[in-house]
């Protein structure tokens, strides 16, 4: 079942799938997907439970490849290069792909060294000043620097939810990606914590290109720019989210939307 | 239910408000409950918890019957029956040729001192504490037989390490007999007929005598953890037995733990789930559950027989006992690999970690406490296993220390096992000793690997 959206295209894409499937063991997660993320965008992704949304934002940094008997099919590019290409390596797409899950997973260190493993082990500071500044910068990114400058040195699992999502979130941005994945982000977190989150999305997004999963559509509705319905494995409809909100094409995405189904 | 009729008991009006409140509200009078069979089921509870009870209670009898057993019978040896006593070193007994005026460099001659009658200079020393005359022949041997065997090695250390002390009298410190020891223990019948024991009743008299005067004692045996074999009980100790265990824990340590980490490694993170690696994990707990002495038929045929290591080495030991530990150690550090969780790996894959960074950086921290605490377990199982040594042969009489791993020697349990067939009371005694000494070394490594293992939870 394709969709009838090929009218909207992004001006600028960042990312690309073109009839991604996706089968975990005998069972088919993505039916055929075919959809743009835009540079320099929020893209949303929205759907009732299962329908794939969070399957499609794993195969943009190869994430599905770690789980056993996951097979990928289809074609996903990033800047317009296959990133499924043998020559290409998956390390580096992780590093220019970043992803932020929807339990926030800080390693068990401190918050020094949670932002400074991705720029450690990429090796893009020369000297300790150079990582220090590194870590400053993300974390006043991330709007949890002025709470946690004092205690840098602390375990990253003593700060409280919301202060740990912005941590995960600080440790993607410090590896300077230039799209960032994200996965139900507030999904854990209670309503102050996800409005500061929210607003941070919008303010990276003139650095970075944001997908982002959501389970709320009032969420979709404040924060991206573009949104993509799915159901069922497949994409039903994508466009700007002032028009997928207000006057959608499928039938689906509107009773999805008017809460009558999902 | 009942707090509705605790509120009746406590207001006095509370009753008749009850009352009303339940007609307006068309509830059943309180008084009227269900049986929901609280009294069966409480009494079930009562049942059990005495059951639980009486279980403990008859595995801690079982328990303290058998620690009480065995520190009553071998407390005892680590204390041993010393005398001590001025020595005439008569230059006469010494050098009866009067060798060392001609050549007196050969008093560092190892055949000389080795020549010399030291246990004649002893019994003359105690003769004359006992006022025996020397030409008593019948009372000089029942003297000599106070003396261990030992005192001879040990005098003639002693000449050969202060040879000026030739013609001086030196108080001297030596072990009395086996016999001597049980006696002062109290561990002889003394009232069977004087040919049935090994103690005379002259000897008796003797000995009541010099302990009375302070010359016969009882001293902490430092020998027991200093000495090698011996075939005299008072004499023989676990040093031989304790360098053993210690290079084959060492050597099960640097093969087994090592290997058995980076496998389980492998297995858990790098693998593929197939048929093959189902194969590997099925034959890997299997051999967790083999018999230890099949450990030690193949470490003969393997080790000894086809690669032609010398027999009885704790290199031998070492290596068989690694095998039969491996499997231990890849079992436990995979369950710490598992119960790492796969939130930790997403969050450094999503970084763009690699597959060895992510296990190396993040996974292997966390499994360490599991892996540290069951590769302290493997080894407390390897410090006591029997079987597998006998088989290769470190079951032997070793008189001399080993330097190497590759030098015979033997291994606590071992020794334990040989120490308990040797029908000499002091064996015995010495055997009991023996396995003090091994489940101190068990308990200290159970408690160590409990207290890191609350440790490292703690800390995270």
């Amino acid at each position: 079942m394709t969709a009838k959206y090929a009218a909207v295209k992004p001006k600028r894409v960042k990312m690309r799938g073109e009839n991604v499937t996706v089968f975990y063991g005998n069972k088919q997660a993505l039916h055929g997907v075919t959809l743009d993320i835009a540079a320099n965008k929020v893209t949303a992704l929205i759907g009732p439970s299962g329908c794939g949304k969070s399957t499609f934002l794993r195969c943009l940094n190869r994430m599905n490849d770690t789980i056993e008997g996951a097979r990928v099919e289809g074609i996903i590019t990033l800047d317009g290069e296959d990133i499924y290409a043998p020559d290409i390596d998956v390390v580096e797409l992780r590093a220019r792909v970043g992803m932020v899950f929807q339990r926030p997973n800080p390693f068990p260190k401190s918050i020094y060294d949670n932002v400074a493993y991705g720029p450690r082990i990429h090796g893009l500071t020369k000297n300790k000043a150079e990582l220090d500044e590194i870590v400053e910068k993300s974390l006043k990114s991330a709007g949890l620097f002025d709470e946690v400058k004092d205690r840098l040195h602390d375990a990253g699992t003593g700060l409280s939810g919301g202060q740990q999502q912005r941590l995960c979130i600080a440790r993607a941005i410090a590896v300077s990606p230039e799209v960032i994945l994200m996965d139900e982000p507030c999904s854990a977190l209670d309503p102050i914590a996800t409005a500061r989150i929210e607003e941070l999305i919008d303010d990276l997004r003139k650095n970075y290109t944001i997908a982002i999963v959501t389970h709320s559509m009032q969420q979709a509705a404040r924060v991206s720019q573009y949104t993509a319905m799915f159901h069922l494995g497949s994409l039903v409809e994508m466009g700007e989210t002032k028009i997928i909100f207000t006057s959608p094409k499928e039938q689906r995405t509107q009773d999805y939307i008017t809460g009558r189904f999902g | 239910m009942s707090e509705g009729a605790g509120i009746e008991k406590n207001t006095p009006g509370g009753g008749a408000q009850a009352a009303a409140l339940a007609a307006v509200t068309e509830e059943e009078p309180a008084g009227k409950r269900r049986d929901i069979g609280l009294k069966r089921r409480y009494r079930a509870e009562k049942r059990f918890r005495f059951y639980g009870i009486a279980a403990i209670i008859f595995g801690l009898f079982f328990l303290v019957s058998l620690l009480w057993s065995i520190f009553a019978h071998g407390f005892g040896a680590f204390w041993q029956t010393t005398i001590t006593l001025p020595v005439v070193l008569e230059a006469q007994v010494i050098d009866p040729d009067n060798r060392l005026a001609a050549e007196p460099q050969s008093v560092s001659d190892p055949h000389f001192l080795a020549m010399i009658d030291y246990p004649l200079l002893l019994r003359r020393a105690l003769a004359q504490k006992l006022g025996v005359a020397a030409d008593n022949r019948a009372a000089m041997r029942e003297i000599g037989q106070l003396i261990s065997p030992s005192a001879r090695g040990q005098m003639r250390r002693f000449l050969g390490a202060n040879p000026r002390t030739i013609g001086t009298v030196q108080t001297i410190r030596f072990l009395a007999s086996a016999n001597v020891d049980a006696a002062f223990k109290g561990q002889i019948n003394f009232s069977l007929p004087q040919d049935k024991r090994r103690i005379s009743d002259r000897q008796r008299q003797w000995i009541t005598l010099l302990g009375k005067e302070g010359l016969l004692h009882k001293s902490f045996n430092t020998g027991l953890f200093t000495l090698a074999a011996s075939a005299n009980a008072e004499s023989s100790g676990l040093a031989v037995a304790l360098i053993g265990s210690f290079y084959i824990m060492l050597i099960v340590l640097v093969l087994a733990l090592p290997i058995g980490v980076v496998t389980a490694i492998y297995l858990e993170e790098y693998a593929g789930k197939n048929s093959f690696t189902d194969m590997i994990e099925v034959n890997i707990n299997n051999l967790a559950a083999v018999p230890s002495i099949v450990f030690g038929i193949l470490g003969l045929s393997v080790f000894i027989n086809f690669f032609g290591l010398p027999r009885s080495a704790s290199l031998v030991g070492g290596l068989v006992l690694s095998l039969m530990t491996l499997p231990t150690i890849i079992i436990a550090a995979r369950v710490a690999l598992q119960a790492v969780p796969s939130s930790i790996r997403a969050a450094a894959l999503g970084l763009g970690a690699s597959r060895t960074q992510t296990v190396f950086h993040h996974v292997l921290p966390l499994a360490a406490p599991g892996i540290l605490t069951g590769t302290i377990i493997g080894l407390a199982r390897a410090l006591g296993e029997t079987a597998p040594l006998l088989l290769i042969g470190m079951v032997a009489f070793i008189a001399n220390y080993p330097v190497s791993p590759l030098d015979p020697a033997t291994a606590l349990p071992v020794q334990i096992y040989m120490w308990a067939g040797e029908a000499e009371r002091s064996f015995v005694e010495r055997s009991s000793a023996a396995i003090i000494v091994l489940l101190a070394f068990l308990t200290l490594m159970n408690v160590t690997a409990v207290f890191l293992r609350r440790r490292f939870e703690k800390r995270q």
